[in-house]
């Protein structure tokens, strides 16, 4: 977990440390920490007196049946973003410019799939099975994260996924490393502790791009002036508007609100920008002094809502693709049954 | 079709206990095996993997957790801090 | 017509051409893993279960991870992978055939069998060398090896309909596999052969077409399609970094 000092590379271009991340990280580390200290203190005993105590719910604990079904709600469409969210990138697979480019891209897809199976296993722990979570996802019943229902049209969106999508959803997800539910906080410290190389290496694709050709950087500046308001409306609609927040943050699944992540999100990518030397598309981002934040231009959260019911730029395509997919491969998860079914152990 | 549910354990080095790591879905155990070593120990998390089918694991019930567990919270003669040592006993 | 490869061809180094036997050329192993990690990355996000998209996408990982150390024995990987036309390519025919009998098709089952068979090869040829790049390479071919294996088998003897479509593919790959083993045919088919016999598969009876000559540069209609989409953006973009 070392985010300070020079990016490795191997291609002569030295990148600048990123400011921030080292922090993420930490609050990682330090709430898997809290997650020991928390197992060794002595047991408390109903649902609420474990919340108050900052401890661990359990799979087969107690608990509301609003609380379960809330986690499953989330937990799901947290895997769904993740298995949704191969796409885009997988998108630029086959066509990456270079052998290094690609293995890294690969490597970045393949976690994504294997952290949509980390938190489909942890939202089975609460007793709902993979299929009815597949079959949420296809039917469209449960929702992924909006952000994937945009297109990438150049190489550059793999650099601006990187930094701006990645570092969004690492600011949403870290909190979620302290959440009350066991299983959901375990699967975050494990995704959290892997992605800590997806920012990066989207970070350094993009600083490599924004200073090499011309016809790079506007490739780069392009890709950052489409992904930045999709990026913040990640963190959801305003605290005024936002249906689930206030019970979630009483059962300690949520830590902070949608604003002041947002927030939060903007302190980080300011000095970021900078150092790229790329704008980010807000004339009105400036420092305030007072409040020792920045001020900028909210996302344009009706399309976020048009996004969301479905009129995004790509949300057809996508559940087209996943729908196919899981079409095609009946015919092999049936022979496998099959053949499981005649006990033989090959 | 539903393919059976699998907790995979993890023994991360030599010398340390198998680690329950999560749970995947695979038609039978050769196959859960080949995909637990592919989800779960893609940065050398392991060097040894168990999995085992989640509907033949009983787990002990919430319910049951005090007549289970809280017997043994006063036999405390079972930890060796019980027992005080003269002074001057080494090497025990 | 000129082999573009011959004596004086500036981007591989001479080592390329130092004849292995039944190992092959370091140059013929990188094309064979290279473009098998290509084909194989068009299973990202498709495949019949999230749990063996990982999986799939491990054998891509792997495949590329040898081409490229390969590729840097032999020169600048990116040179080789980016600038190269087809007819420079040293790769079997088998590796550039798309997942079925049409361009764009991704069958399953053609696949694992397709894996089966270039696996046990590549195995066979890795282990005929001695170097580190091959100790490692052995090890995960042997993984892919057994992947395949599994899965030919499951479908082999699964339902009716698996077994239609995997002893579909085991013919019309079949006549490839002459190329790809050469010079280890007997050891390749001790391998192949008892998994078929376990999968409940046949080997085709008609077997007189032998297509050939990846490994001198003359290809099917299928990889510069494949190179096309690999090598688009690089070459649009000359002498720049990535």
């Amino acid at each position: 977990m070392h985010l300070t000092g020079k990016f490795c590379n191997t291609e002569g271009v030295d990148t600048p440390a990123v400011k921030g991340a080292d922090g993420l990280l930490g609050e990682v580390e330090r709430a898997e920490a809290a997650l020991r200290a928390a197992a060794d203190r002595a047991g408390a005993g109903s649902f609420e007196a474990v919340i108050e105590a900052d401890q661990k719910i359990e799979p087969r604990d107690v608990m509301p049946e609003d609380y379960r079904k809330g986690l499953i709600r989330q937990i799901a469409q947290h895997a769904h973003s993740e298995i949704i969210g191969m796409q885009p990138e997988g998108n630029w697979i086959t066509r990456a410019p270079s052998l290094r480019r690609k293995a890294i891209l690969l490597a970045k897809v393949q976690d994504e799939a294997g952290h949509g199976l980390y938190l489909y296993a942890a939202a089975e722990t609460l007793g709902v099975t993979r299929e009815e979570l597949t079959e949420a996802l296809l039917s469209g019943r449960q929702k992924y994260s909006s952000i994937f229902n945009y297109p990438t049209l150049t190489w550059a969106d793999m650099g601006a996924i990187g930094w701006l999508v990645d570092g969004a959803a690492i600011v949403n997800q870290v909190p979620l490393c302290r959440c009350s539910y066991g299983p959901y906080a375990r699967a975050m410290i494990r995704i959290c502790k892997e992605e800590s190389f997806h920012q990066r290496q989207g970070y350094q694709s993009l600083y490599v791009l924004a200073n090499g050709s011309p016809e790079q950087r506007r490739m780069a500046q392009d890709a950052v002036n489409r992904w930045w308001y999709p990026s913040l409306a990640m963190f959801g609609p305003p605290d005024s508007e936002s249906t689930h927040s206030a019970q979630s943050m009483a059962w300690k699944i949520k830590r902070f609100s949608n604003d002041e992540l947002r927030q939060r999100f903007v302190d980080m990518c300011v000095p970021q920008a900078d150092i790229l030397g790329l704008t980010l598309p807000d004339p009105d981002l400036k420092w305030n002094e007072q409040r020792g934040h920045y001020d900028f231009t909210p996302p344009d959260f009706d399309e976020l809502m048009r996004v969301v019911k479905g009129d995004g730029p790509c949300n057809r395509q996508r559940m087209a693709h996943r729908r196919r997919a899981h079409d095609e491969g009946a015919w092999v998860r049936e022979a496998a049954a099959a053949y499981a079914a005649k006990g033989k152990t090959a | 079709m539903n393919e059976p549910l699998w907790e995979v354990f993890v023994r991360p080095r030599r010398g340390l206990s198998h680690t329950h790591v999560g749970s995947l879905h695979a038609p039978d155990a050769r196959m859960a095996l080949r995909h637990a070593r592919d989800l779960y120990t893609r940065r050398q998390e392991g060097v040894s993997i168990w999995v085992v089918p989640a509907s033949e694991i009983t787990a002990s019930s919430p319910d049951e957790k005090d007549s289970f567990f809280d017997p043994a919270g006063d036999k405390i003669y079972r930890h060796p801090t019980f027992y005080e040592l003269p002074e001057g006993v080494e090497h025990l | 017509m000129t082999d573009p490869m011959s004596e004086g061809s500036s981007r591989v180094n001479q080592q390329a051409r130092v004849p292995q036997r039944s190992g092959g050329t370091p140059l013929e192993l990188a094309d064979d893993a290279l473009i098998a990690a290509q084909r194989l990355s068009e299973w990202v996000a498709r495949a019949p279960t999230l749990e063996e998209d990982v999986a799939l996408t491990n054998i891509a990982l792997d495949q590329l991870g040898v081409a490229r150390l390969l590729l840097q024995s032999l020169g600048d990987e990116d040179e080789l992978a980016y600038r190269r036309g087809d007819a420079e390519f040293r790769n079997c025919l088998l590796v550039e055939l798309p997942f079925g009998r049409a361009r764009g098709d991704l069958d399953f089952g053609w696949t694992v069998v397709w894996l089966l068979f270039l696996a046990a090869a590549q195995k066979l040829r890795y282990e005929a060398w001695d170097n580190e790049v091959a100790a490692k390479a052995v090890k995960e071919s042997a993984y892919h090896l057994d992947h395949a294996t599994q899965w030919v088998i499951r479908l082999g003897d699964g339902t009716s309909l698996s077994r239609e479509r995997v002893q579909a593919a085991v013919e019309e790959l079949w006549p490839y596999t002459h190329e790809l083993t050469e010079g280890i045919r007997d050891d390749w088919l001790s391998i192949v052969e008892p998994v078929l016999k376990e999968a409940t598969l046949v080997k085709p009876s008609h077997d007189t077409w032998r297509p050939s000559g990846g490994r001198s540069g003359r290809h099917t209609e299928h990889l510069s399609y494949v190179l096309a989409e690999m090598q688009a953006l690089h070459r649009a973009h000359p002498g720049v970094q990535w």
